[in-house]
């Protein structure tokens, strides 16, 4: 699914990522743990194709291609989805019309025509009800005054609507309350059917105890210094990120 | 690597800049009494219409062109233009479309104007003036029938000498400024409205302007008159070709609202911009004005500004009639060299009236974008209200964004509204919009149609998607 090898990345002039390697299989969930500022969420910009991070050297494969030579809005149509960490603002644009025109763009790529009004609010109204969003939400405009609850839970309704095959989660937990992590996360684990892959990236604990992940990584010094099972998330949790 | 940077990207946006091959015919280049005698005779005009132009054109003399617009405005020889010019041998209208040149008609579709009543967009009727004369009219005699007049404004002299007599020049005096009496020496064609009393026009009324000849100025007279209880929506749309000069587009609206009638006036200005250095577009130079004469009168401009290489304009409402209210809703698009310098004037004068301004100023490339509005209480404008709030955005950083709101008030009782924003597309907008799969461009419109859409709303249902594809349309290659 995504193969990284020996990736070099800075951010205006200073190198974050030092010869990064990752390799994630079909319906595989791994996690990047690791201290604030450690650049763990420059992997998920970089891999998302945010302008300013620049790849140095190595390369990174999506389903056998380039993914670095693509432009942002390609790799989504690939099927590679970031979860913000913080979802951004668009004033004046209604989440409704939002959401219909990103799911137009995805089925534009497939050679499919226009989703119909009428199939469209069906669809929002089921893919909402499962994450316990009203529908009210759907006629304010793009996350302008949304909860930190209500951002994350309209990101993971977007991720549910373009069915992708890479999910990358970039600090989903943070801003949550108990019980909205834990909802979230049902919604999350309900889009874990055997060929998607995940990719999540956190701080703390708490959210891979309600999405489990195959693989752990701990990220340090721009680069992967160890990796292992669920385990050696509760051995940090409990040791902290100096101990190794 | 990133292509978001699409600095090279170019800009063929214009669709409308094609030029019809009909021969036309133009009277002398010149500004002088020959050439305005000669207008009003090939219109066929009374005495009386005549004497009113001369004295314009008598008060022209000493007039000067105005320079206050924050604009670079090339020198106008305006005795090297050609004041009218019409389709050859278009000596009387047709009197149906079967007799219209197939070539006119064939332009209108081209510009998405089918003009056959059949094929038309059911419940709008077309008024279509080309260069100086207005070439058809659509669902005329239906709208006769319950005696809704609509016709261009040269018949109206003819027809209804009456009407026009009494509010041509009432709302833009035949001295105003250098523009509007330019205008009135020199008119050529434009819409004639009248709405009964008690009669809410049942279909959207609509003019579309084309210039096609070069070298020649067009200048619009547009007169609206909404009797007692009258309700009507007007939209007025234009286009012209692609040329290496600037076009002269010198118009006047005059609107009368009398006791309890409502009118509604919106523009969608696409006339061409000019190329990506600045080369050519039209210079659209526009008085446009609307009284509120009677009580509870109400006039609401809506204008959707995206073509000319510099737009000038100031729509604006004179609040005479108690309880009247004016309303002003503009976006005003500005990319490459384009420059637009354009707000509106509210006047209160009567009691308890009431304005509202929304105004959306959207610059890319290297362009120029000016709100300048005026807001003004009279001291017996008892209990008046204003709300003003004039938003900006930049696209880029080579633009430039402007407002200059100016407020007097001379009434203790009435209150003044004002918000203003300026703000950027932000790189992390568009990225996150990317980032579901909307390339670039499909980024910014919907940033850009979100930005605007409060005064989008305001426009007639059948116009509103056309529009937002317009805005879209109009900043393709400013990505960057």
């Amino acid at each position: 699914m995504l193969e990284i090898k020996n990736l070099d990345v800075s951010v205006e002039d200073k190198q974050i990522i030092k010869n990064l390697n990752l390799k994630i299989g079909p319906g595989e969930v791994h996690a990047i743990m690791g201290p604030n500022g450690s650049g763990k969420s420059t992997i998920a910009h970089t891999l998302a194709g945010k302008p300013n991070y620049l790849v140095e050297s190595g390369n990174v494969e999506f389903k056998n291609e380039d993914l670095i030579a693509k432009d942002p809005y390609e790799r989504s149509l690939l099927g590679l989805f970031l979860a913000f960490q913080y979802p951004i603002e668009l004033p004046g644009v209604t989440n409704a019309s939002y959401l219909k025109q990103i799911l137009n763009a995805h089925r534009k790529s497939r050679g499919e025509n226009p989703i119909d009004a009428g199939e469209f609010l069906k669809i929002l109204k089921e893919k909402s009800r499962n994450l316990n969003i009203p529908m009210e939400m759907h006629s304010r405009f793009v996350n302008a005054g949304f909860s930190g609850g209500e951002k994350k839970k309209n990101e993971v309704l977007q991720m549910d609507l373009l069915d992708p095959s890479l999910i990358i989660m970039d600090e989903t937990d943070s801003g949550l309350d108990v019980d909205a992590l834990k909802s979230t996360s049902e919604a999350v684990n309900k889009l874990r059917d055997g060929k998607r892959s995940f990719l999540i990236i956190t701080h703390y604990l708490r959210l891979l105890e309600y999405i489990e992940p195959n693989y752990v990584h701990v990220f340090g010094d721009g680069s992967i210094i160890e990796s292992g099972d669920k385990s050696l998330a509760s051995r940090i949790d409990n040791e902290g990120y100096e101990v190794k | 690597m990133n292509k978001i940077n699409k600095e090279n990207f170019k800009q063929d946006a214009y669709k409308y800049g094609f030029v019809t091959d009909i021969e036309d015919e133009k009277i002398p280049k010149g500004l002088n009494e020959d050439v305005i005698k000669l207008i009003s005779s090939k219109k066929n005009e009374p005495e009386w219409m005549l004497e009113w132009r001369l004295a314009a054109y008598e008060r022209l003399k000493s007039m000067e062109v105005p320079k206050w617009a924050r604009a670079n405005i090339a020198d106008i020889d305006f005795q090297d233009l050609y004041y009218y010019s019409s389709p050859k041998d278009f000596k009387e209208k047709p009197k149906s479309l079967e007799e219209v040149d197939p070539k006119l008609l064939e332009t209108y579709e081209k510009l998405g104007i089918p003009l056959k009543e059949q094929e038309a967009l059911a419940g709008v009727a077309v008024d279509a003036v080309f260069d100086s004369v207005s070439v058809a009219t659509t669902f005329k005699e239906k709208l006769n029938e319950i005696g809704v007049i609509f016709c261009p404004i040269s018949e109206a002299i003819q027809k209804h000498p009456d009407l026009v007599k009494k509010y041509i020049g009432s709302v833009i005096p035949v001295t105003d400024h250098f523009y509007a009496t330019l205008n009135s020496a020199v008119f050529s064609d434009g819409s004639f409205v009248y709405i009964p009393k008690n009669v809410k026009c049942p279909m959207e009324l609509s003019t579309y302007f084309r210039i096609n000849a070069s070298e020649t100025g067009q200048f619009e007279r547009t007169l609206i008159i909404a009797d007692e209880g009258s309700y009507v929506s007007y939209l007025e749309g234009c286009t012209a070709p692609m040329r290496d000069e600037n076009q002269l587009h010198a118009a006047n609206v005059e609107l009368v609202a009398l006791d309890n009638a409502e009118i509604k006036y919106s523009t969608v200005q696409n006339w061409y911009p000019g190329d990506e250095d600045g080369k050519g577009g039209i210079y659209n130079f526009v008085t446009k004005r609307g009284l509120c004469k009677g009580k509870n009168s109400k006039i609401s401009w809506t204008q959707i500004e995206t073509g000319s290489a510099i737009t000038w304009k100031y729509p604006s409402c004179i609040l005479r009639g108690d309880n009247s209210t004016g309303e002003f809703y503009s976006v005003a698009i500005t990319n490459n060299h384009q420059q637009a310098d354009t707000g509106t004037k509210m006047i209160h004068l009567g009691k308890n009236t009431k304005s509202r301004i929304v105004s959306k100023g959207i610059s890319a490339g290297k362009s120029s974008n000016t709100y300048r509005g005026l807001v003004n209480f009279h001291r017996k404008a008892e209990n008046s209200k204003n709300f003003t709030q004039c938003d900006s955005l930049l696209v880029g950083s080579n633009c430039k964004a402007n407002t200059i709101p100016l407020t007097e008030n001379n009434s203790n009782t009435s209150s003044l509204e004002h918000e203003a924003t300026t703000s950027k597309i932000s790189d992390d907008q568009l990225f996150y919009c990317m980032q579901r799969g909307l390339d670039a461009e499909e980024a910014q419109s919907l940033i850009v149609n979100g930005f605007c859409k409060e005064v989008l709303q305001q426009l007639p249902m059948e116009f509103a998607v056309e529009a937002q594809k317009l805005v879209s349309i109009s900043l393709e290659g400013s990505v960057g």
